[in-house]
């Protein structure tokens, strides 16, 4: 009846964390982070606008297989940020899919937590885990859920300890509102231990209704986290209806920068135009937080969810729809190759 | 002309003080600088609570950040420092601090079991006297079903130190309810394990348990029942309202058959009701009361007057004892 608790028992703590601990103000790492012989995705990494497009594509087609096997998901939420994802796990993020916990990595947040659907066959296809891990997608017993957890801290032992949490998760989400004020401890503890990892952070327009999200914003330019970029996915619609119509919560870009913040307000299915924002980034050294105002369509990519953005947020296509819906995006896929 | 009764004196919580009253009258942020010295990954986080951390800001500067009257944004953030590797201790108003986070504790802190540590000043009818908006008298029904965090109360400054030397040895979420100018009751902080609550005096007539202020008044109420009514007390200091010893519980309870639990927290869901749920689920024999704070809308004044009004005092638990003792 009375919890347990699982906890690791220090030995020695000034031995866990060996590294000097200096100043927010000081100068950032300055070294060189990757080293010869370390398996790591550079940021940058050469690839091509269609094969990017193509990527989005089959990100869309694996979270329609996906959502089939389980039963339930979000679909129009999750095609409307194919082409952010793509673009960030493909080319933009530094990475070490077979170290996932490498202190050096970029980190990024999935702050609209409902559609990690999309995330994990990306993961998959990166190396952090086996592909034969995406069709338990969403059973009991399965690390990979319709929200995402991060892996437990080693030694924490509880009943869920074999499958709790995926590798390449950096943060767990799922509470909306949360993971802004999350990535921006990640970018502070970058600044404390000298790193020069960047923390992104994708969220929702309807996310951005929350009041911690504001309250993460202020703390942010008030701290000069240069380091953090955050990504809203504005397709326009949240649960229930039009964002704005719900609550207004434009003029985004104004009110980003009424805070501190730069603003980039882009197209955010433009693969190029995405591939030059990330590209231009200031420096992680830089003094101002950095949102990126991603316009996009809910649904985008299959006519079907386009036309009825809303009644495709959460659902199940039957098997005609499916197959209507899978052919669309194969044609356009091929079209691409 | 009628006399006005002068107010009990109010003592100044809130402020840091010299260091050579520091361990007294602010041992948590006494505790968070020694072992900032120990451990480079201990970080401070306050929302508008800076003066209780003079002594930290002034000897670690880089390693305090404020962060405004925001206390969801403060909980999330220390999770994603600790997700870093750093141990983050909160410093804020009890109640404030767990009644607007609990979600940010649940999700992000417990749920992921980072090491994130609640400091919670200013616990119970602390704030009295600024009324009902500032009462934290539901953190611990609140806490304890965190299903992975610490919960302690800790008896005096000494007992607080102990407690947080002992959680910067364990890697898991924590919440540290301070209690404001109780009585004293260790000389020096006392030797302390995870989930034990030491026992404090041997009787065999009634068990009084209390955890933060409610330990001191025990102590006090032992002391009249044995000297003006011959009757011998068991007195255990619940300082782990999580872990829950259990087995101390059971043991003195199965001597003395009475439980009387002294907690400035409502009847509901603190150290009263997980007694009763203990007690409960052994099938214990054994007849229970509560000193605690009534589930209804409480009354507003100055601690002292409230303690005494709410029969949280040396002399109520006298009363609550006899009537056990006497049922």
């Amino acid at each position: 009846m009375v919890s347990r608790i699982s906890t690791r028992r220090i030995d020695s703590i000034s031995a866990v964390y060996p590294q000097p601990i200096v100043s927010a103000r000081s100068g950032i790492y300055a070294g060189e982070v990757v080293q010869d012989g370390m398996n790591v995705l550079e940021r940058g990494r050469d690839i091509s606008d269609a094969e990017l497009a193509r990527k989005a594509d089959w990100i869309r087609l694996q979270t329609v297989g996906l959502i089939a096997q389980a039963g339930l998901g979000h679909y129009s939420s999750t095609f409307s940020c194919a082409e952010i994802v793509a673009t960030l796990y493909y080319h933009v993020l530094r990475l070490s899919p077979t170290d996932p916990g490498w202190a050096d990595r970029d980190r990024f947040l999935l702050g609209k937590g409902h559609v990690a659907t999309g995330l994990w066959p990306v993961l998959a296809d990166l190396g952090y885990y086996p592909r034969d891990w995406l069709p338990r997608f969403g059973k009991v017993g399965s690390p990979l859920n319709d929200h995402p957890n991060m892996p437990l801290p080693p030694g924490v032992v509880t009943p869920r300890t074999p499958h709790r949490g995926a590798p390449g998760i950096d943060f767990s989400s799922g509470s909306l509102g949360h993971n802004l004020s999350v990535g921006a401890g990640m970018a502070y503890a970058a600044r404390l231990a000298r790193k020069d990892y960047r923390t992104y952070v994708l969220t929702g327009d309807g996310e951005l209704q929350e009041g911690q999200v504001w309250e993460a914003v202020m703390a942010a330019s008030h701290y000069k986290l240069g380091n953090l970029i955050a990504i809203v996915d504005a397709n326009g619609f949240s649960g229930s209806g039009p964002t704005s119509e719900a609550m207004n919560i434009e003029p985004l870009g104004a009110r980003f920068a009424a805070f501190g913040w730069l603003v980039k307000e882009i197209d955010g299915h433009d693969i190029p135009t995405l591939r030059a924002t990330f590209g231009a980034l200031p420096g992680p050294g830089g003094r101002q937080p950095v949102a990126i105002l991603a316009r996009t369509r809910k649904g985008h990519g299959a006519e079907m969810f386009e036309k009825q953005p809303q009644a495709w947020h959460l659902g199940l296509l039957t098997d005609d729809q499916r197959a209507d819906v899978e052919a669309e995006i194969t044609a356009r896929m091929e079209l691409l190759s | 002309m009628t006399s006005i009764e002068p107010a009990p004196k109010m003592v100044d919580v809130f402020s840091d003080i010299e260091r050579e009253t520091a361990l007294k009258a602010n041992p948590a942020g006494y505790a968070v600088t020694e072992l900032a010295a120990l451990d480079p990954r201990v970080l401070t986080l306050t929302a508008d609570l800076s003066n209780t951390l003079a002594e930290f800001r002034e000897k670690f500067p880089g390693r305090y950040i404020e962060l405004g009257i925001a206390e969801a944004n403060s909980v999330s953030f220390a999770a994603g420092l600790a997700s870093c590797g750093f141990v983050p201790y909160i410093f804020s108003m009890a109640p404030f601090g767990i009644l607007k986070t609990a979600e940010q504790l649940r999700t992000d802190v417990d749920y992921n079991h980072l090491p994130v540590r609640l400091v919670g000043r200013l616990s119970g009818l602390a704030m009295g006297y600024f009324g009902t908006s500032h009462y934290a008298v539901e953190d611990i029904a609140i806490a304890r079903t965190l299903n992975n965090t610490i919960v302690v109360a800790p008896a005096d400054a000494a007992s607080a130190v102990a407690l947080m030397r002992l959680l910067a040895t364990l890697d898991a979420p924590a919440y540290i309810r301070i209690a404001e100018a109780p009585e004293q009751v260790y000389d020096e902080p006392p030797a302390c394990e995870l989930g034990r609550w030491p026992r404090l005096r041997a009787g065999s007539d009634i068990t009084l348990a209390g955890h933060g202020m409610g330990v001191g008044l025990a102590l006090g109420a032992a002391r009249v029942l044995a000297a003006e009514h011959g009757i011998e007390a068991d007195v255990l200091d619940a300082a782990f309202l999580k872990p829950f010893d259990e087995a101390a519980l059971a043991e003195s309870a199965a001597r003395t058959r009475r439980v009387l639990t002294i907690e400035d927290h409502s009847v509901v869901g603190g150290l009263g009701a997980i007694t009763a749920e203990v007690v409960g689920a052994r099938k214990l024999s054994v007849d229970l009361a509560q000193a605690a704070l009534p589930a209804v809308d409480l009354e507003v004044g100055v601690p002292a007057e409230l303690y005494e009004y709410y029969g949280l005092t040396v002399a109520g638990v006298v009363g609550k004892a006899l009537e056990l003792v006497k049922q």
